[in-house]
């Protein structure tokens, strides 16, 4: 058990950059996790945590030791890999047991460890199959498996889940989770699926083009996105974004259809900035007709989801508009009806820069 | 090289030529490929540059000095009239075993791939002589076709036929030509019978829907479909009867009655080992060299065509 | 039931015809092996098994003399067939994999100078370089050995062709597990590529077994003395020009033993062997 320091650290593969300085220091026990889309760079840090990618500028600390140029298996890490990269020809004990041999552990005690291993995460009628032989969802028990019998420092794991069917995924998603919580290793896991972020992390990064574009608990990066690609990229369905100008007062947002959005607070300091306004579809309501402040759209589709209803409604300028609903739908297509943002969720951004304005 | 299957180049554009995750050690690769590699330089690159070399320059009799003579080896080679009688011998031979190989091959795959009664049994029946050495095949031939032992040789005779191949050239070389077909159509079925279960049967079932008959179906089905098979049979073909049958030809007449059965590559044999004469053998073995690397290069050429419009 | 027409017979008789031109020569000469030289020689040999089977592959074996001449024992030329095959294949397979492995897996300058240097060896057959071979080898002091009739055969190509694109087919996960378990590239090689590449090793071996064991043009430039002999190249020695006046008993017992284990392998690993040859032409 340890912490993971990164310090400023960057990739280059040429002269095309693909971490562009990253810092976080995970604590011990914590689990982190990386999201982004899939090029944002955030399986290539991971590596170079394990050790599987050199490291262009910055440290890597795993317990206070710089590992920078420690070779993977001195890093104390374990694994588990997207396809699971579970040894074919090996059964399920030997799998588990191989890095425990190589590392010259006595006998007795791989077949305690991995026998202790095997209950936490019933496999243990399976220790004499071959990988073959296993389902899906046993194959990736056995991957955590030979991470959990190493008792590494940190645990790494590169989107563990994606290849499961959903129904596994969301169970495996569970059992990380328990797995984690019982067993307190630092663990770094990387995804590109906010659903698995948002349950399973402690905090999460949220990586784009190299760069943290935040870090936060996952609340924290719900409630107060720090940049329109976080807003976009966590939650579902994305959050609604129109053009905004502040007023001269400071007191309100324009909108261009004419809509005037009263701000929770006042801010004369930005009056008359152009800004991005952001809405969460959950946070719109159905409200009174002609109510002032609020949006008149009219539906174009509604998915009805069961336990809520997505409305994909239309605004008079021609931009959309997400509305979230508890419940199965009270609304038609081509109907029109008003609604207005809920108290204190109105998120605004720099138009230009994207960062999130305060 | 004799049954190792060496022909088709397996550098083909669907296989990268390196993988992205490799070890990072310094001198255990160059450790790893010592061994391959000496061999290689010794018995395959210092001997061909030997030949090159030899090819040449004259020695005088003693072996003592050596004269460089420009391609003067070459031109006795090709200007000599045996030679090219060998170079006739030769094309003659390898063109009827590779068609009698192929086409008997293709035949008995096409029957052994239909849907009947045993047959498995009749692969496992036809694909083992292909554990022959040439010149065993080429001694059993001779149990049989031997004008005094051998139970056809004496029918043949007792016909009234003057059957003797130790004496008449023609027919010492169809009893090569049969024993080295004889002995080849095994591997030709092999990959004729992989060709055409890889040919899917979904394609053969809308062809029959199609109202083709069995014989219509076969010729524009799956001949064309087969071809790239038949295309490398060829190649290998080729180079069995240039090069694997020396010991069919050895073994059964030595190149003779007079020079009848003498091949290009028995006539290497006979002008370096026999006749120990360096410079014309070594001229000739670069020829054959030359011979060899054409034929890859055709196979080559093919290769990237098909990688281009498959 | 519908009548058996002629038409849904001709495939039948077509393959039993071909079986039987493949068959009956084998079974000539099994016949052959049971019978005496004279009822050989004098054209007279029946289609049914004689009583001198036994005496003949004793004869044979033992290489005592038949009523004509001494030859080498069988037993010596089928030692040193098998010595001679097992060291080809067994050799082929131990350095091309090595060396695929180092092509494969390693990343290293001039790699790509080896890979075309082996790659070469695919155009220098031995037969046509045959007599600059036989010097070296001479100069070596090789003549009559084991080591000349094996190593000169044993670079291929087509082996280290064939491991290296199966190699590129291990995932580049497994590696890095491995890594992370702590494998180095010696341990990896041992623990997970060696046992993954089981079935091409045995493929491969199948192969060159029968490649080493039918040799012929190597083993008559490089052998001189009986005790060297392989039995491919012997039996036609014992033939000689093939007169009528000949130990036929002898040589046909000979044949038959020389043709049973190249025949045994490919008959009992059938299906490694139709892989082996298979995938060693992609």
């Amino acid at each position: 058990m340890a912490t993971v320091e990164i310090r400023n650290v960057r990739k280059s593969y040429g002269p095309v950059e693909a971490i562009k300085g990253i810092d976080i220091a995970i604590q011990d026990g914590e689990f982190l996790v990386l999201l982004g889309p899939s090029g944002c760079g955030k399986s290539t840090l991971l590596r170079m945590v394990a050790g599987l990618e050199g490291i262009t500028g910055g440290e890597i600390a795993i317990g206070g030791r710089v590992v920078n140029h420690l070779d993977p298996k001195d890093r104390d890490i374990a694994m588990v890999f997207q396809n699971y990269a579970l040894y074919p020809h090996m059964t399920v004990f030997d799998n588990m047991a191989y890095g425990l041999k190589i590392r010259g552990i006595p006998k007795a005690e791989i077949r305690a460890r991995v026998d202790k291993a095997a209950t936490i995460l019933e496999l243990g009628r399976f220790l004499d199959r071959r990988p073959s032989q296993l389902s899906g969802g046993q194959r990736q028990r056995v991957a955590m498996g030979r991470a959990i019998v190493r008792e590494p420092a940190a645990f790494l794991f590169d989107e563990p889940l994606s290849n499961l069917d959903a129904k596994l995924r969301t169970q495996m998603r569970v059992e990380i989770k328990r797995l984690q919580d019982r067993l307190g290793i630092t663990s770094l896991y990387v995804t590109h699926d906010q659903v698995e972020a948002m349950t399973l992390a402690d905090r999460i990064l949220v990586m784009n083009h190299g760069v943290a574009e935040q870090i936060g608990t996952p609340l924290e990066v719900y409630q107060r996105p720090a940049s329109l690609f976080v807003a976009g990229f966590i939650g579902s369905p994305p959050m609604n974004v129109l053009d905004g100008r502040i007023d001269d007062r400071g007191e309100a947002v324009l909108l261009p259809g004419g809509q005037r959005l009263a701000l929770p607070q006042p801010r004369p300091t930005d009056a008359g900035r152009p800004v991005k306004l952001g809405i969460r579809p959950e946070h719109m309501a159905v409200a009174a007709e002609g109510l002032s402040g609020g949006f008149s759209i009219e539906v174009e589709l509604v998915e009805a989801l069961g336990a809520d209803t997505v409305v994909y409604g239309r605004l008079p300028d021609g931009e959309s508009l997400l509305v979230r609903m508890a419940g199965i739908p009270t609304v038609r297509e081509r109907d029109r009806l008003t609604v207005t943002p809920q108290g204190g969720a109105l998120h605004l951004f720099d138009a230009v820069t994207g960062r999130r304005v305060e | 090289m004799a049954g190792e299957g060496w022909r088709r180049l397996p550098l083909t554009k669907d296989h990268p030529l390196q993988r992205r995750v490799t070890f990072d050690n310094r001198l255990l690769p160059y450790l790893l490929l010592a061994p391959q590699v000496a061999v290689t330089l010794v018995f395959f690159i210092w001997p061909a540059a030997n030949a090159i070399w030899q090819s040449v320059h004259l020695q005088d009799a003693f072996g003592i000095r050596s004269e460089f003579v420009w391609f003067e080896n070459f031109t006795n080679v090709l200007g000599d009239p045996n030679y090219l009688d060998t170079l006739k011998v030769t094309v003659v031979f390898s063109l009827a075993v590779t068609v009698l190989a192929m086409g008997l091959a293709l035949l008995l795959a096409v029957l052994a791939d239909s849907k009947i009664k045993g047959a498995r049994a009749y692969k496992t029946l036809l694909i083992w002589p292909y554990a022959l050495a040439p010149a065993v095949a080429a001694v059993l031939w001779m149990f049989i076709f031997n004008p005094d032992i051998g139970s056809f040789g004496r029918a043949l005779r007792a016909l009234g036929y003057d059957w003797d191949y130790r004496l008449n050239g023609g027919q010492a070389l169809t009893m090569v030509i049969m024993a080295a077909s004889w002995k080849q159509v095994s591997y030709n079925f092999i990959f004729f019978l992989a060709g055409l279960q890889a040919i899917p049967r979904s394609v053969m079932e809308a062809a029959s829907i199609d109202g083709a008959g069995p014989v219509r179906r076969f010729w524009t089905i799956t001949f064309p479909l087969l071809s790239p098979t038949t295309f490398f049979l060829l190649v290998v073909d080729m180079v069995y009867a240039f090069f694997e049958t020396f010991g069919t030809i050895h073994a059964l007449t030595q190149g003779g009655p007079g020079k009848a059965t003498e091949t290009l590559i028995f006539r290497v044999y006979q002008d370096g080992v026999v006749n120990n004469d360096l410079g014309g053998s070594s001229a000739q073995s670069v020829i054959l060299m030359v011979i060899v690397i054409a034929l890859t290069a055709v196979q080559f050429r093919f290769v990237e065509r098909k990688v281009h419009y498959s | 039931m519908k009548p058996t027409r002629f038409i849904d017979l001709l495939p039948h008789i077509v393959l039993i015809v071909g079986v039987l031109i493949f068959a009956y020569p084998i079974y000539v000469t099994l016949i052959g092996s049971t019978w005496d030289s004279g009822t050989i020689g004098r054209g007279g040999l029946p289609l049914w098994p004689g009583g001198q089977g036994l005496t003949n592959y004793a004869q044979a074996w033992v290489g005592e003399a038949g009523d004509r001449a001494m030859y080498t024992p069988v037993r010596t030329m089928m030692l040193n067939s098998l010595v001679m095959a097992l060291s080809i294949a067994l050799g082929k397979i131990a350095i091309s994999i090595l060396s695929a492995y180092a092509v494969a897996f390693f990343r290293f300058p001039l790699r790509m100078a080896f890979f075309w240097l082996i790659f070469i060896t695919l155009m220098l057959p031995v037969e046509v370089r045959i007599i600059p071979t036989y010097k070296v080898v001479a100069d070596l002091g090789l003549i009559n050995s084991y080591a000349g009739l094996a190593i000169p055969l044993i670079a291929s190509a087509t082996a280290t062709l064939l491991f290296r694109q199966f190699f590129l087919t291990i995932p580049d996960e497994l590696l890095e597990a491995a890594k992370i378990d702590g494998a180095g590239p010696v341990r990896f090689f041992i623990d997970v590529v060696l046992p993954l590449s089981r079935t091409n090793i045995a493929a491969l071996f199948v192969i060159l077994f029968i490649y080493g064991w039918n040799q012929y043009l190597w083993p008559l430039l490089v052998t001189s003395s009986g005790d060297m002999e392989t039995i491919v190249t012997g039996i036609t020695k014992m033939i000689g020009t093939g007169e009528s006046a000949n130990d036929w008993h002898i040589i046909m017992a000979t044949t038959v033993l020389a043709m049973l284990p190249p025949v045994a392998v490919v008959v009992f690993m059938q299906r490694w062997f139709v892989k082996g040859l298979v995938d060693s032409e992609k």
